[in-house]
C-alpha cells in the first residue's frame, strides 16, 4: 500500500508525456490535461485518507534502506499540500483552456504545466535534502519556461530578474546542503534531525540554518529578499500568475516549515530571526501594495504581505502556531490562485489592469462581482470566511511570547492594510463609474470568446470560491486536520521512526 | 590541499557575486556560472578529500578495510553540474532574446516592469 506515495508523481509525469506527444493538437491537450488533473485530485484524496488512517507512509527508492538511499515520505503535511496542488492545478488547467492564447498553447504550455505540478508533488513527498534540491530545480526550470512563454518585452525583462534570483537562491541552497553534509555526513532529513541535534558547535548549526533560511526565503519572498516577485509575477498571462502566486511561493514556505521543524528546531537565535523577518515581511508587503495602480501588481505585493503571517507562525514554533501556518497555507493557496484568475477575468472583460481605467464592474456584472467579493473578503479575513481562523491562532500564540506585542501589531497592521487595499480596489474597480477608455482593436474581449471558453473561465473561479466558503464554514474540520499535521511536525519522533524503521 | 581549495571556493563565490552586481547581462550569467562552480567545489571539499583510495573493494576481499574517498559528494556534484548546465543553456538563450527584444544589455534600462503604471 506504500506504493501510493509515488502515484501523484507518476500521474503528472504520465500526463506531461502524453501532452508532449500531442504537441500540435492543443484541443486534445486541453481535454487530456483537465482529465489528468481530475485523476490527480482523486489520487490526492485517496492518498490523504490513507495517510490519515495508517499514519506516515514511506517508500525507499531502489529498496536502499533509509539513511542510505532516497526516501519518499508521505506525512499529513505532504498529503494536504498534494491535495491543494491538485485542486489548484485542476482549476488553472481548466482556466487556461479557456483563456490561454493559441501561440502559447502551440509552444508546449500544457506539457510544461504538468512538469511544474510533477516537480511540486515531488518536492512535497521527498525525504532527502538533495532530492529536494533536484525537485526545486525541476520546478524553477518549468517556471522559467512558463514565465517567458510568449516572449513579450515585459515578460523577458521580468524573467531575467526572476531567473537571476531563483538561480542565486538555488546556489545558496546547494551551499547549505554542502555545509550540512560536511557537518553530518547524511542527506536523509530524518537522519539529519538526529545528527544535527548532536553537533556540539552550535554556531555552525546556526550558520547552516541561516543559509537554508536565505535560500528558501528568496523563493518564499520573505522580507529583504522579495524584490524579484513584484517585478515578474504580473508579466505572464493570468493563468500562469495564478499557479505561480498560488503554489510557487508556498513551496518556499513548505521548505521552510519542513527544515525548521525537522532539522533546525529549538534554536532560539533562528526563531528570533524568523519572527523579525516575518513581521517586516508583513509591513513591507502591505506598504508596497498600498501604492499600486495595476491590480495584478497589487496582488503580487499582497502575496508577500500574507507570507509574513506564515513566517511569524513558523517562528512562534508552538503546536497551535504551526497549525495556524497549515490552515493559512490551505486558505492562501486557494484564495491567491483565485484572485489572480479573477484579475485575469477582469482584464478579459475590460481590456486593462490599470485601476484608473477600470470601473463600473458592479453595475454591469452584479453576479460575477458578488462571486469575486467573496474571495476578496476571504483574503482580508472577515469572519466567517477562511482567512479569519488562522489569525486567531497567530495572535493568541503571540500573546504568550516575549515581545509578542510587536508581532500582534504587525499582524493587525497587515490585516487592516489588506482591508484598506481591497476596499480601495473595490471602490475603484467595481463602484466607480467607468471612465472613457478606447476599445482596443486587436484585443480579444470576453464577450467575443466562444461559449465553451467563457464557461471554462468562469467555472474554476466559482469552484475555488465554493472551496473558500467550505474552508470558512467547515473551519472546525480544517482546524482538526491542521492540528494533526502540526502534531506530526512538532513531535518529530513519528516522522523519524517511520523513516528509519524503528 | 584543503587550504588551497578553500581559498579557491572563496574566490569563486566572491568573483561570482561581484560579476552578478555588474550592469551587463553577459557578466550576470558569468557570475551565476562562477557561483555554481564555487558551490560544486564546496561540496567536494566538505565531503572530505582522500587521496588515491577509491571506494572499490579489491577482488580478494569482502569489504573496504582502509579509509576510502566518499563517493556521495561526487554523485551530488555530477547531478548539480548537469542541472547548472541546463540552466546556463536556458540563461544564454534568455539573454539573447532579451537583448533582441529590449535592444539593450544594460540591466538599468530593463525597468519597465518595476515602474509605476
Amino acid at each position: 500500500m506504500n506504493d501510493i506515495i509515488l502515484f501523484p508523481i507518476i500521474n503528472q509525469l504520465f500526463f506531461a508525456i502524453v501532452t508532449l506527444f500531442l504537441w500540435r493538437y492543443s484541443r486534445w491537450q486541453k481535454a487530456i490535461s483537465v482529465v489528468g488533473n481530475l485523476i490527480g485530485f482523486v489520487i490526492a484524496i485517496v492518498f490523504l485518507l490513507t495517510v490519515w488512517d495508517e499514519g506516515i507512509l514511506t517508500y525507499n527508492a531502489g529498496n536502499w534502506a533509509a539513511p542510505l538511499g532516497i526516501t519518499f515520505v508521505g506525512d499529513m503535511l505532504a498529503a494536504t499540500l498534494i491535495l491543494l496542488t491538485s485542486i489548484c492545478g485542476m482549476a488553472v488547467s481548466m482556466y487556461s483552456a479557456g483563456s490561454m492564447d493559441r501561440d502559447r498553447l502551440s509552444f508546449g504550455y500544457y506539457p510544461i504545466f504538468h512538469f511544474l505540478l510533477l516537480g511540486l508533488n515531488g518536492a512535497f513527498l521527498t525525504g532527502d535534502v538533495f532530492n529536494l534540491y533536484v525537485w526545486f530545480e525541476m520546478i524553477i526550470i518549468s517556471s522559467f519556461v512558463m514565465i517567458t512563454l510568449g516572449g513579450e518585452k515585459r515578460q523577458l525583462e521580468g524573467a531575467i530578474k526572476y531567473f537571476t534570483l531563483n538561480v542565486f537562491a538555488s546556489v545558496i541552497f546547494l551551499t547549505a546542503i554542502a555545509v550540512l553534509y560536511g557537518l553530518t555526513g547524511s542527506l536523509n532529513m530524518a537522519d539529519l534531525s538526529l545528527k544535527v541535534a548532536q553537533i556540539e558547535n552550535k554556531g555552525l548549526v546556526e550558520i547552516t540554518g541561516l543559509l537554508f533560511l536565505i535560500g528558501f526565503g528568496i523563493k518564499a519572498a520573505v522580507f529583504p529578499m522579495y524584490f524579484w516577485l513584484p517585478a515578474s509575477y504580473h508579466t505572464p498571462p493570468a493563468a500562469i500568475s495564478a499557479i505561480f502566486g498560488g503554489l510557487l511561493t508556498k513551496l518556499g514556505v513548505y521548505a521552510l516549515v519542513r527544515t525548521f521543524t525537522l532539522i533546525f528546531f529549538d534554536i532560539e537565535f533562528l526563531n528570533t530571526v524568523i519572527l523579525v523577518l516575518g513581521g517586516l515581511t508583513l509591513f513591507s508587503g502591505a506598504l508596497g501594495a498600498l501604492i499600486q495602480n495595476n491590480i495584478t501588481k497589487m496582488f503580487s505585493y499582497l502575496i508577500i504581505c500574507h507570507i509574513g503571517y506564515m513566517i511569524i507562525g513558523l517562528g512562534l514554533h508552538t503546536e497551535l502556531a504551526i497549525a495556524g501556518v497549515v490552515f493559512y497555507l490551505v486558505h492562501d493557496i486557494i484564495v491567491k490562485s483565485n484572485v489572480f484568475m479573477i484579475s485575469g477575468l477582469i482584464y478579459k472583460l475590460k481590456g486593462t489592469y490599470s485601476m484608473r481605467d477600470l470601473g463600473g464592474m458592479y453595475a454591469k456584472h452584479p453576479l460575477l462581482s458578488l462571486i469575486m467579493a467573496i474571495s476578496f473578503f476571504s483574503l482580508v479575513g472577515i469572519p466567517p470566511l477562511s482567512g479569519f481562523w488562522p489569525k486567531i491562532a497567530f495572535i493568541s500564540e503571540s500573546l504568550k511570547t516575549k515581545g509578542g506585542g510587536w508581532l500582534i501589531a504587525a499582524i493587525l497592521f497587515g490585516t487592516f492594510m489588506t482591508l484598506y487595499i481591497i476596499a480601495r480596489m473595490w471602490a475603484q474597480v467595481f463602484w466607480k463609474a467607468r471612465p472613457e477608455v478606447k476599445i482596443r482593436e486587436s484585443f480579444l474581449y470576453f464577450k467575443d470568446h466562444r461559449l465553451l471558453h467563457k464557461i471554462e473561465m468562469i467555472v474554476p473561479i466559482v469552484g475555488l470560491t465554493i472551496i473558500t466558503l467550505m474552508i470558512g464554514f467547515g473551519a472546525e474540520k480544517v482546524q482538526q486536520l491542521a492540528l494533526v499535521v502540526s502534531d506530526q511536525l512538532i513531535n518529530k519522533q513519528h516522522y523519524i521512526n517511520a523513516v528509519l524503521g524503528k | 590541499m584543503e587550504l588551497i581549495l578553500a581559498i579557491v571556493v572563496g574566490l569563486l563565490y566572491a568573483s561570482g557575486i561581484y560579476m552578478m552586481l555588474r550592469r551587463s547581462l553577459v557578466k550576470l550569467i558569468i557570475g551565476l556560472i562562477l557561483l555554481g562552480n564555487g558551490a560544486n567545489l564546496l561540496i567536494f571539499l566538505l565531503g572530505g578529500i582522500t587521496k588515491g583510495s577509491p571506494a572499490i573493494i579489491a577482488p580478494d576481499q569482502q569489504m573496504l578495510t582502509e579509509i576510502y574517498a566518499d563517493p556521495i559528494p561526487q554523485a551530488l556534484i555530477l547531478t548539480a553540474i548537469v542541472i547548472s548546465f541546463g540552466l546556463q543553456a536556458f540563461a544564454i538563450v534568455l539573454i539573447k532574446r532579451a537583448y533582441i527584444v529590449a535592444k539593450t544589455d544594460d540591466l538599468y534600462q530593463m525597468n519597465s516592469t518595476d515602474v509605476y503604471s
